[in-house]
């Protein structure tokens, strides 16, 4: 007989391992089962209390995930059958009686957790709800972490989450995986708040932590759950291989006093390998994926491409910017955007010198919507650098230091100006 | 579920284009699938008047409640599965191209 701490001890490790594996599958099912995302929450809270103190007098189950889902789901029970006696019979207590009728399932996904994550994903809601529905529901973040992502108050964050999951009830978002005609622009819109999970973890835009690896690692946990869920999918994959292509750089990103570090300056050698081996191998399935259904190469798939000729390059010099500058003009065609034609720019420039890409940022039209996005001034000027007109490119270093939101960047462009003004006195 | 779709007349959207408006072909599409319960055009802001009732006085104004670029040109009320048919059918309505389309559930008195 083990001595009661080691079976507590056993007992939590035995918990925290089926909680990380299992509890999105079990508050997704509970959500269908009760139309009831609060009471989900609770029953799944419930259970899991519940198996912390039983677990260690009793012994861990042999399923422990069957076990707090029975144990979640029968709360869930107790909580309505509570609510209705006090009450009229209300929705929730029909819906328990004749659960949902099942749509026929779309290609051969029928799984509680995508119906969860393509909900929290529904184009009806605000673009900032996704993200925090998703971060809290579908990645179990406690509201005070959700909250912190974006920067706002736990207060302001329950309220946030509470009018979303109201708009779900009230205007009856369904809790389903949308049928196959609809399912392309419904995917399209989870992979939109996936990336933007992990833009933000890779490198968020406000605040002093330019990084945030955790919140990256759980985008790409989400992501590659996604490509399970329905696999075959050209943009899911392309989508995981563009995050684990950058995710593989963050050891190198910061410098030892954490000051950032840009992509040519890297050392490759702290680039993690396995890493990039995967998503070499993820963009190869992506690629076959797209042969077979025969349709043009999509976004993700764009940028996968773009990163794997960073990640792959054995120096920076020997990058293949002429492929890079090609693929950020198809990028261009098929979703127009200032920031990609700023990219293609940087692109011609290291290709084909920086008078070519001086000479493609003037035809673009980029200062309209760009004139008050940092990196456009930062751009600038260090193609004025690069052609060692100190003078010229002074000016849109100031410009870009004032417009950065970052404190990392505003070190990282106050360097370059104190270089400039220090070889200025040198002359 | 039943949803009242607003037709909003939007001065800033693309011009009428009679030929490519395809309201009979939607409304016997409804009609067709039993989710039509009823619609209408509605005069415009010029043709309202709105009432307020204060300390137990009526004052009519002439015109709507308030003054907008935009405003409800029509109504269709719908019954269907879930918001996301109801999406389908009002993309669907000319109006959504040379107008807006607003969509709001219905919020039964609960009895």
């Amino acid at each position: 007989m083990p001595a009661p701490r080691d079976a507590a001890t056993e007992a939590s490790a035995a918990l925290a391992e089926v909680v990380a594996s299992e509890r999105l599958r079990i508050v997704a099912t509970l959500i269908r089962h009760t139309g009831d995302w609060d009471l989900a929450e609770d029953s799944f809270h419930d259970a899991v209390t519940r198996a912390l103190t039983t677990w260690p007098e009793r012994g861990i189950p042999d399923n422990p995930g069957a076990w707090l889902t029975t144990v979640a789901r029968n709360a869930a029970t107790d909580a309505i059958r509570r609510v209705t006696t006090e009450r009229r019979a209300t929705e929730r207590h029909a819906r328990e009686l004749e659960p949902p009728e099942e749509e026929a399932p779309t290609m051969q996904i029928d799984d509680d957790r995508l119906r969860l994550i393509f909900t929290c994903c529904h184009p009806a809601l605000a673009m900032e709800s996704r993200v925090a529905l998703t971060l809290r529901t579908v990645l179990g973040l406690t509201v005070a972490e959700t909250a912190g992502v974006f920067l706002v108050s736990e207060q302001t964050m329950q309220k946030r989450l509470v009018r979303a999951r109201a708009k779900i009830r009230a205007a009856g978002i369904p809790y389903r995986v949308p049928p196959l005609r609809l399912l392309p622009e419904r995917t399209a819109g989870v992979l939109a708040v996936l990336y933007l999970l992990f833009s933000e973890g890779y490198s968020s835009g406000s605040g002093d932590d330019i990084v945030r690896p955790a919140l990256a690692d759980e985008a790409i946990r989400l992501t590659r759950l996604v490509a399970q869920l329905m696999p075959q999918q050209p943009e899911v994959l392309a989508l995981l291989a563009l995050q684990l292509f950058q995710h593989s750089r963050t050891p190198a990103r910061l410098d030892a006093e954490g000051e950032l570090v840009l992509l040519a300056e890297q050392d490759r050698t702290l680039w993690d390998a396995a890493a990039i081996a995967e998503a070499v191998r993820v963009l190869a399935e992506a690629e076959t994926a797209l042969r077979e259904v025969g349709a043009a190469p999509g976004p993700y798939l764009l940028q996968a491409q773009i990163a794997a000729e960073h990640a792959t390059a054995p120096t920076a010099e020997a990058t293949r910017f002429d492929r890079i500058a090609s693929l950020y003009a198809r990028l261009s065609k098929i979703s127009p955007s200032p920031v990609i034609d700023l990219n293609r720019a940087i692109a011609v420039a290291l290709s084909d010198g920086p008078d070519a890409g001086i000479a493609l940022l003037d035809t673009l039209d980029l200062d309209a919507p760009l004139a008050e996005y940092h990196l456009l001034h930062a751009t600038r000027a260090d193609l004025w650098r690069r052609r060692g007109e100190d003078a010229e490119a002074l000016p849109h270093y100031r410009r870009a230091l004032a417009l950065a939101p970052t404190a990392a960047e505003r070190r990282f462009l106050q360097r370059r100006i104190d270089e400039i003004e220090e070889r200025a006195a040198r002359a | 579920m039943e949803y009242l779709l607003l037709i909003i007349n939007d001065p800033e959207a693309p011009t009428y284009i009679p030929e490519e408006d395809n309201i009979e072909e939607w409304s016997a599409d409804i009609e067709r699938r039993g989710i039509a319960r009823t619609g209408n055009r509605l005069r415009p802001p010029s043709d309202a008047t709105t009432v307020t009732v204060r300390d137990g006085a009526t004052i009519l104004t002439d015109g709507p409640f308030a003054e907008t670029k935009e405003w409800v040109a029509g109504f269709d009320l719908i019954d269907v599965e879930n918001l996301d048919e109801a999406l389908e059918i009002a993309a669907a309505h000319p109006m959504a191209r040379f107008g807006r389309v607003e969509v709001r559930p219905i919020w039964p008195f609960e009895g």
